[in-house]
C-alpha cells in the first residue's frame, strides 16, 4: 500500500493497522525518515514538491518489485509532501514477512529505490536562503547494488 | 501534448505545466527538447545542462529517445531528492 500526504503519520498506528487480524507475520520492519537541522548548513524548513499521479504510481511499481523479489506478507510506504521542519517524520516504510531477513532487506531495497525514483523533489530554507537539494552519488550507488547482484 | 515542469525546471520555464501542439518533426523527448529551447531565454536555461534533466512520458520514467508518438503528457525535472 502506498500514500502520499501532507499530514503526519503515526508509526504505531499503521503498524497497527497493518498487523491487525494477522497471525502469519514473523518479522516487521520499519524505516522512517525525518528532517535534519544540518545539511551544508542550518536548515529552518523543507518543501517537499512531487509529481501528482506519477509518484503514486512509481510507489506502486517499487512496491511491487520488492514484493517479486522476497516474500513479503504486507507492506506500506508513506512519504509527506508540503512544507516539514527539522525533526519532522518524511517517509515511512513497513515490511513484514516470515522471517526478518527478507523484511529487512526489502526495506531498504524500498528506500534506496524510491530515493532514486520517486519523483519527489527537495527544497531547503538553509542559512536563510532556499535551495534545491543535490542528488547524492552514493544514493545512485546504493540504489545500483541491488542490479548487479541478481 | 501536455508539458509538465517540476522543481527547479519549473523556477526556470516560469510554468507548471501547458498545453502545447508541437511540429509533426518532433518524434522524440529529444525533439520535445529542441524545441522548447526556442521559446525564449526561461526555456534556454531551463534545458542548458541536460545531464540534469529527467523526463517522463505518460508518468513512466524515459530519456532523450523515448518515442512520444501516442502520448498526451511529457514531464521535466531535475534528478528526484525525495526519502
Amino acid at each position: 500500500m502506498v500514500r502520499v500526504q501532507t499530514e503526519d503519520f503515526d508509526i504505531g498506528a499503521e503498524i497497527n493497522a497493518l498487523t491487525d487480524g494477522r497471525t502469519d507475520i514473523g518479522a516487521l520492519v520499519t524505516f522512517t525518515g525525518l528532517v535534519r537541522d544540518m545539511n551544508e548548513g542550518r536548515v529552518t524548513l523543507m518543501e517537499l514538491e512531487h509529481y501528482p499521479g506519477m509518484t503514486e504510481k512509481e510507489l506502486v511499481r517499487i512496491e511491487q518489485e520488492a514484493h517479486q523479489r522476497w516474500p513479503l506478507q504486507a507492506s506500506l510506504i508513506i512519504h509527506r509532501i508540503g512544507r516539514l521542519l527539522p525533526g519532522d517524520n518524511i517517509v515511512l516504510v513497513i515490511t513484514a514477512s516470515a522471517h526478518r531477513q527478507a523484511a529487512f532487506e526489502a526495506a531498504s531495497f524500498l528506500m534506496d529505490y524510491l530515493k532514486t525514483s520517486a519523483p519527489f523533489w527537495k527544497k531547503e530554507i538553509r542559512d536563510g536562503k532556499a535551495r534545491w537539494v543535490e542528488v547524492r552519488e552514493r544514493d545512485n550507488a546504493a540504489m545500483k547494488k541491488w542490479f548487479s547482484q541478481s | 501534448m501536455k508539458l509538465l515542469y517540476f522543481a527547479r525546471v519549473k523556477e526556470s520555464t516560469g510554468v507548471a505545466e501547458e498545453e502545447v501542439m508541437l511540429p509533426r518533426n518532433v518524434t522524440t523527448v529529444a525533439g520535445v527538447v529542441e524545441w522548447l529551447k526556442t521559446r525564449g531565454e526561461g526555456y534556454t536555461h531551463a534545458f542548458a545542462d541536460l545531464a540534469i534533466i529527467r523526463c517522463a512520458v505518460d508518468q513512466q520514467h524515459g530519456d532523450l529517445d523515448t518515442p512520444i508518438a501516442g502520448a498526451s503528457e511529457i514531464a521535466f525535472f531535475p534528478p528526484v531528492t525525495g526519502g
